[in-house]
Parts: C-alpha cells; sequence; structure tokens
C-alpha cells in the first residue's frame, strides 16, 4: 500500500478525522474521491492529472458538517485554502490539509507553512494561456468584442464553471436573483457575456488561478484566459495575491488610472 | 386564440380587496367575453396568473366555479411576480393559464358532513370548495369551518366570514394565535389544530379537508386521527414550487407524483404513499 | 423498410443536395478537441472522425432558449402575439447517432403528455433524422444496457451503416426519409440481402437491464446510496443540458419597458434552487436527494407515467461531467447493490 494509503488509512482509524478528501482513478482521468473508512483509502492516487480543486468541497456543510477532515489536494487546493481562510469560510482546526510530495505525505500544519509551499511550489504557467492572451492582446477593441461574443454565444449557462470554483461559494448567485435580475438568466451572447464579466469581477484578487472553471466547462469556452488575464492586471495595479484581497481593501495609493 | 398552452387569458382588474397586511384578492373578469363564457373550472383547480413584465406564479383559484363571470385569487406579496400582481389597479390588464391541476371530488361527498380546517394564507383554496359547496347547500350534509389565523388582522375574507357566520346551515369556528387577540374579538384563541380537538365534530358520515402550512398540518392531522377520521376521508392541498404548471418542466413532482397534474388536491391515502419530498 | 446501397464517395454529393435543398442543415462540427452540432452550409465541414458529440441534438426540436409569446403593454390592455411560423424550419440533422434518435422518443412523450406543446411539435415534425450507426463506442457508452444498441433504427428517418470503405448501407425507414433519397436517386442502389449491418457495429458489452434499475429503485428511496453517489457531484447543470432526454425548463420575462417576451430556457433538476419555494423552504436540500431524482425521474417515474424511459445511454452526462459523475457506472452499482 503507498505511503499515501496508509497514512490516511490511520488518521481515520485513529480517529483524527471523520473523512478524507483526495483523487482516485476515474473513467479517463483522475477524479475526487472521499473516504469514509480505512478500507476506502486503498484507493486514493496523487499524480499531476490530479486537477480538480478539492477546496470546493470544503464550504459545503452537507459534505463536511462540523467535522474534522483530511484533505490530499495539489497546489491550488493549498492556495484555495488559504484564500477561504482570507474569507473566513473554513475553520482550520476542522482541517487536515496534506499534499504529496514524490513518494511522501506531507502535512500543511497551519497557514504559514501553507503560504510557505505556494510560495517554492507555483507550477510552470500554461504556455497555451499566455499565447492567446497575446493574440487578445493584440485585437482591436471591436475585433476583442467580436471574439468573445462569438466564443460566448455558443455558452448554454450550464455553470459548471461556477461549479467548479472553489470561491463561487454564494448561497444565491447573482444570477440567481431575480428582484432585481441583475443578469438575464436564459442563454443568449450577451446574457452569456454579462454572466463571465460578472464572475470574473467578483473573482478579483481571489482567484487562485487553478483553471477549474475552463478545464469543467464542457464546451471548452476559453474562460480560463479571462481569470487569468484578470489575475495579471490586478497583480501590476494593485500588487500580488498575497498581499490580501483586492476586492475588500483599500489604499490611499491604489492607482486609477484606469478611469478614462 | 392559437393552440399554444403557454399563452394566457388577458384579464381585466375588476375589483381589489385588502384582505390582510400585504394580502389582498384580485377579482378579475376575461377581457374577452366569448373566452369567458365558455371558460369552466373545479373547486381545486390552480392557475398560473401572470403579471406583464414579471413572470407568473402559482395560486389556487379562491372563488368557486358556481359563481359565473369572473374567478378570483388571493395571495401574498412576497417575491417579483406578486409584486408586481400587488402594483395593478383596477381597469389594469394581467394574465391567467387555467383551468390546471385537478379538483376536489365533490360529488363523492354527496350526503356526507364536511369539516373545513384551514390556517391563513390557505383559507383561499378553501373557500373556492366551501363556496361551491354553499351553492349546492342541500347536497350535503354538516358544515363546519375550523379557520384560524396568527392575529385578527391576518384573518382573510373578513366579510366572508361574518356571511358564514351569520348562516344558521352552517358552524364556523374563527380562532387567532394565543397573543393574536383584540380586545373585542369573539371568536376562539388557540392554535387551529387545537382548536378543531375542542371542536371535535364527528368523524361519522364525514369528509375533513385540510389547507394550511406544514406545521399547521402535522398537528392537525393527528387530531383528526384521534377523532376517528379514516385516511380515505381526509383531504388536502399540495403545494411545490412550479412554473409550467402542465408537466413539462419536471420541478414540482413528490415521487413519481406531479403536484400539477396529479394534485394539487391529495387525499391521505395518496399522501402516505407519497415518498418525503415536499 | 428499404436498404440501399450508396458509395462512399457519393455520399458528399447527396449530402450537397441536401444542403442546398432543405433550410437547414445540422451536423457534427469539429470544436477545438471535440464535436458539436452546428448549422452547415458546405458537405466538407462534417466531422466524421469523432465519436459523438458533446451536446446532444435536443435544442433543435427544444432550443436552450425559446420564445413562449410576446406581449406589448398598451395603456390597461396588454396586446399578446404567439410565435410566428417563420421560427419553425424544415431540418436536416446529419450523422446523429442511435442514441440521438431514440432520444426524441422521451422528450415528446413529456411534450406531448396531455397538453400538446406546439413549440416542441412544430419544430420536431419539421426534423428529418439522418443517423450514422456506431463502429466504435467508448467508456461511457452503455446503450445496449438500455433498450438500444449501436444500429438501433428507433427514431431514425435514414440511417447509414459503414459495411466497408467503399459501402455504406442506407436503410430508409420512413416517408420523410425517402423524400431525401429522392432528392439524389441516382447515389443510391439495391442492397444485397448478404450485407450484414450486425457484423460492423461497435461491440457495447451489456452491463444491466433498465428492468433490474427500475425494481431496484422501487425500494431505494431511503437509501444510502444517494449521498455515496452524489458526494463529488457539484450541482452544475452539465449533465441535464447536453442530456438528449432531459427537458426540464425554466420559464422567464424578457422585459422591455412596455413590451417584452417570455421565454423558456434549459434548467437542471441538480441546480439547488430548481425546488426551492419562495419560502425558503426546499424539499430537495442536499446534492443526494437532487441526484436521487435524476435517477428516479430517468429510470422510475418517467417508465411509470409516460410508459418510456429517460435515457439512451449515450453518456453525454458522463463525459461533459467535471467530476465523472460516470452514471453507466453509478447505475451498474445501483443494479448490483441493496
Amino acid at each position: 500500500m503507498s505511503k499515501l494509503s496508509e497514512k490516511t488509512a490511520t488518521l481515520l482509524s485513529e480517529g483524527t478525522v471523520k473523512m478524507i478528501i483526495g483523487y482516485e482513478q476515474g473513467t479517463e482521468r483522475p477524479r475526487p474521491a472521499f473516504c469514509h473508512t480505512p478500507e476506502d483509502c486503498k484507493l486514493l492516487i496523487f499524480n499531476d492529472q490530479c486537477s480538480s480543486n478539492l477546496a470546493v468541497y470544503l464550504t459545503k456543510k452537507e459534505i463536511i458538517g462540523e467535522d474534522k477532515i483530511g484533505v490530499v489536494g495539489n497546489y491550488y487546493v493549498i492556495k484555495t485554502v488559504i484564500q477561504l481562510n482570507r474569507e473566513n469560510q473554513i475553520n482550520l482546526e476542522n482541517l487536515v490539509l496534506m499534499t504529496v510530495d514524490g513518494d511522501d505525505v506531507i502535512t500543511l500544519g497551519n497557514i504559514d507553512e501553507m503560504q510557505q509551499y505556494v510560495d517554492t511550489h507555483e507550477p510552470v504557467p500554461n504556455e497555451k494561456v499566455l499565447a492567446a492572451i497575446e493574440k487578445i492582446d493584440k485585437m482591436s477593441r471591436s475585433e476583442r468584442w467580436e471574439y468573445w461574443k462569438s466564443e460566448l454565444s455558443k455558452c448554454v449557462r450550464c455553470y459548471a464553471c461556477r461549479a467548479a470554483c472553489p470561491l463561487c461559494y454564494c448561497n444565491r448567485c447573482v444570477t440567481e436573483v431575480n428582484c432585481p435580475q441583475w443578469i438575464e438568466p436564459w442563454a443568449a451572447p450577451l446574457s452569456n457575456m454579462e454572466w463571465q464579466i460578472n464572475r470574473v469581477m467578483h473573482m478579483s484578487g481571489r482567484c487562485v488561478g487553478c483553471g477549474e472553471c475552463a478545464a469543467a466547462c464542457p464546451l471548452e469556452l476559453p474562460i480560463g484566459i479571462l481569470t487569468k488575464k484578470m489575475g495579471t492586471d490586478i497583480k501590476n495595479t494593485f500588487g500580488g495575491w498575497k498581499d490580501g484581497s483586492v476586492l475588500s481593501t483599500y489604499n490611499v495609493n491604489d492607482k486609477e488610472n484606469f478611469i478614462k | 386564440m392559437s393552440n399554444n398552452i403557454y399563452i394566457p387569458y388577458v384579464m381585466v382588474v375588476d375589483k381589489i380587496t385588502v384582505e390582510a397586511p400585504g394580502v389582498k384578492t384580485l377579482r378579475l373578469r376575461f377581457q374577452n367575453e366569448e373566452e369567458g363564457n365558455k371558460f369552466e373550472f373545479k373547486a381545486g383547480n390552480f392557475a398560473e396568473y401572470s403579471a406583464f413584465g414579471e413572470g407568473e406564479c402559482t395560486f389556487c383559484i379562491a372563488s368557486a366555479p358556481t359563481r359565473k363571470g369572473y374567478i378570483e385569487c388571493t395571495f401574498r406579496k412576497a417575491g417579483r411576480v406578486t409584486s408586481g400582481l400587488d402594483r395593478l389597479e383596477e381597469g389594469m390588464t394581467m394574465g391567467v393559464r387555467a383551468p390546471l391541476g385537478n379538483s376536489f371530488p365533490l360529488d363523492d361527498w354527496k350526503g356526507k358532513n364536511l369539516v373545513f380546517v384551514a390556517g391563513g394564507i390557505a383559507l383561499p383554496p378553501m373557500r373556492a370548495v366551501i363556496d361551491n359547496v354553499l351553492d349546492r347547500r342541500d347536497e350535503f350534509g354538516d358544515v363546519t369551518i375550523v379557520y384560524g389565523a396568527k392575529t385578527v388582522n391576518d384573518l382573510v375574507y373578513k366579510e366572508e366570514l361574518k356571511e358564514w357566520e351569520e348562516r344558521p346551515d352552517v358552524n364556523l369556528f374563527a380562532t387567532v394565535d394565543p397573543g393574536g387577540e383584540t380586545p373585542d374579538w369573539k371568536g376562539k384563541v388557540g392554535f387551529t389544530p387545537n382548536v378543531l380537538g375542542e371542536v371535535a365534530p364527528s368523524s361519522d358520515n364525514a369528509i375533513a379537508i385540510v389547507c394550511g402550512p406544514p406545521i399547521m398540518i402535522k398537528f392537525t392531522f393527528p387530531v383528526l386521527e384521534k377523532l376517528g377520521f379514516k385516511d380515505e376521508n381526509i383531504y388536502t392541498t399540495l403545494e411545490n414550487r412550479m412554473k409550467c404548471g402542465i408537466g413539462k418542466c419536471g420541478r414540482c413532482n413528490v415521487g413519481p407524483m406531479f403536484v400539477c397534474k396529479d394534485g394539487p388536491v391529495f387525499s391521505k391515502v395518496q399522501l402516505n404513499a407519497l415518498p418525503p419530498e415536499f | 423498410m428499404e436498404r440501399l446501397i450508396i458509395k462512399s464517395d457519393q455520399i458528399h454529393t447527396w449530402l450537397a443536395k441536401i444542403i442546398e435543398t432543405v433550410p437547414r442543415v445540422l451536423a457534427p462540427v469539429k470544436t477545438g478537441s471535440k464535436a458539436e452540432f452546428r448549422e452547415i452550409k458546405d458537405a466538407n465541414s462534417v466531422a466524421y472522425d469523432t465519436l459523438t458529440t458533446t451536446s446532444s441534438v435536443k435544442a433543435s426540436a427544444f432550443p436552450n432558449t425559446e420564445t413562449l409569446f410576446a406581449y406589448e403593454k398598451q395603456g390597461t390592455d396588454t396586446k399578446i402575439y404567439d410565435v410566428a411560423e417563420e421560427n419553425f424550419l424544415d431540418t436536416v440533422i446529419w450523422r446523429a447517432r442511435p442514441c440521438d434518435a431514440v432520444g426524441f422518443g422521451p422528450l415528446t412523450k413529456i411534450f406531448n403528455w396531455d397538453y400538446k406543446d406546439k413549440l416542441y411539435n412544430e419544430r420536431f415534425s419539421r426534423l428529418v433524422v439522418v443517423s450514422f450507426a456506431c463502429d466504435k463506442a467508448d467508456g461511457c457508452c452503455f446503450c445496449t444496457s438500455v433498450g438500444g444498441g449501436p444500429g438501433n433504427t428507433a427514431g431514425s428517418d435514414i440511417m447509414l451503416t459503414k459495411i466497408n470503405d467503399k459501402e455504406t448501407l442506407v436503410e430508409v425507414l420512413t416517408d420523410k426519409g425517402q423524400k431525401l433519397i429522392d432528392l439524389c436517386k441516382d447515389c443510391f442502389t439495391k442492397a444485397d440481402d448478404s450485407i450484414d449491418k450486425e457484423s460492423v457495429l461497435a461491440q457495447v458489452p451489456v452491463r444491466f437491464t433498465r428492468e433490474q434499475i427500475h425494481d431496484k429503485l422501487a425500494k431505494a428511496f431511503e437509501s444510502p446510496i444517494w449521498k455515496a453517489q452524489s458526494e463529488r457531484c457539484l450541482g452544475c447543470g452539465a449533465c441535464a443540458f447536453v442530456c438528449p432526454t432531459c427537458a426540464c425548463f425554466d420559464i422567464q420575462e424578457d422585459a422591455h419597458g412596455n413590451h417584452g417576451r417570455r421565454v423558456r430556457c434549459w434548467d437542471s433538476c441538480g441546480f439547488t434552487l430548481f425546488t426551492q419555494h419562495t419560502s425558503g423552504h426546499n424539499p430537495r436540500p442536499t446534492q443526494a436527494t437532487r441526484w436521487r431524482q435524476r435517477v428516479m425521474h430517468k429510470f422510475s417515474y418517467m417508465p411509470d407515467r409516460l410508459d418510456i424511459y429517460g435515457c439512451t445511454g449515450c453518456g453525454r452526462c458522463s463525459r461533459a461531467c467535471p467530476v465523472d459523475m460516470n452514471i453507466a457506472e453509478h447505475l451498474t452499482n445501483i443494479a448490483n447493490n441493496e
């Protein structure tokens, strides 16, 4: 049995945690796994195909309840835990956060250790996404409008992007408010654009860049480009993600040169 | 008029009555008289009421089918569509898709004693069947009505309640929750299920019809059981979130039963067979 | 039913003729690494090398967003405008799969259950479905477990089965199909009786039967299996939206001051707020209860009320799901358990 399975099974059998959330092999690729017994842990795997952002389950009370649980996540899961903690959405005392390095299971016992890990293990940027951003940056405003209208007119508003994102945890999403109706809930080119703009805006300074929104989209719409670009813009204008949530902090020295 | 089942009848608001804080009754007539003359429905049917520009909302038809020339709906202002209906003035138009759903099996109840138990804003569906019964009074036995609301102000159909009170062939017991009475309140004080227990109508040759918020129903059923009412003689109405009202949008089912088609009227026997999904 | 042969190089000619004649032709077109049904104007646009499309082709009869009627407030009056005939186009669906064609069955039943949905019927009656039998299947396919198969002709007007590199079997199943054949009579010759369709079809192992599932579900309402299976479900609408038989919809108002239209748009029983009352009460408050609804609706309620199952075994839901809720896996689990 792998060290991962052993370690997680022990946490369960000793009663340290009530459940382990990790990855198991799915039909074509890994998928989230929920281990309730030490036996279940035999199925756990960890490799670079394990991309789901497991932190999405940490704000679902019906999954985690009030119990202490263990999570074996990837880089982005750890980064998300830090963000969720900033936003007071999780109780770190009820979490045993782990990751796998080679064969070994590493436990990140506190925020500093998590931040340390995130600082030293940043993944290589996705070349395809960067290339796409470069291409769009070179477009004129009207070309960009046409590009996004054309892409987003295919959107069917399944909200897989929202569901896969661990930071989209609102009980009632902005699109689910009908009084006033901020965004039309039916699929149409303009309202689809409004939805994506809103989604990305609500991620400003919070997005950890896991790209699960784009991975979840069944139609392969290029929405990961939007969050990536937003992240870069925020960094250039207001400072890095590490420095705090842009949406909820204000500094007198904040640039306002985008107001024209 | 095309055969597009989503297109409502255009109705004119003839009269608006403020029943209670936040609660209104709209008396509606068909803009197209011919359509109005052809229109028929049964007590228990519901409708989808449109506030054009806001959307549709589901309520029962609160008036009796024996009263021609209009239909009525009673609603509480709670969200977008009900706010739109609330803004209507007499003479304005709105829409109705009706009749939808099933109805109370009145013909099966001929010769029987009827016990109606209702709470708060659940009197509207009952009023349709009560008035229907009163319009066919000799076909039925005793009529007992136990109706309660939180406070005196929250009682709906205050005029109608007076009429029912004054009829010698109707036993009306109106009640308000403890603390909801006013100094000049002459009715009972107590939760509806408790008052029902006090009144203790006989279950002999009787049918009980219960409408109210889930909590009231929960406490009323045991009282009826104690009084000897069998499940096949107890009827209620269910509510669920609805959109199409005609069994297509897939939203209102409780197990295999669609509240919009197999309901909203259910007997307790049918209710017992439903999974706990409402 | 007529059996014809079309030579492989004639298929393009025939399709070109169809495109010339019919107002709208929908076919699988490459989109990124996958394929989707799109309107084609050129016979070369068809993606023949993909197994199947991400989304089903139900949008041809039941669009994602559809006008129910338009209204205009004039003073205190309201005028209503029905949907115009021009909105309903004669359409050929080219290279549907058997699991797409058979998907129209449950949809038609739902939209005609007592109340006849004119909008659906107008669109559906104008469809001609040309399906291509499958010589390959993947790990998500399970048509043979739900009364279907890679060569199942139910719901198709014409079915094409590639026999070898040179010849394709053409089964003409309806009058509508015959009309399409007539557009290019020279393209076809009579098929010999010896042509064996079954021998070229994909092997799709049977994992369970519908009756097995139906019977297990009769006692499964309170089972812990729903929570166990749905733990990873994120509650998005991907599965419902790509499914050929899912018909749940929302009704909304597209209001612009005095005028507007009432629209219907796809919805999913998997969404948290799908059944939530205005009061805040939700009869299906957990993902487990919503997953149960999905399976029960397709394999228990629909067969009981409409005499038809709500699943064609196409596997689209499983492929589209961000967390691999492989429905065949779950159903096999249900069939073999408790």
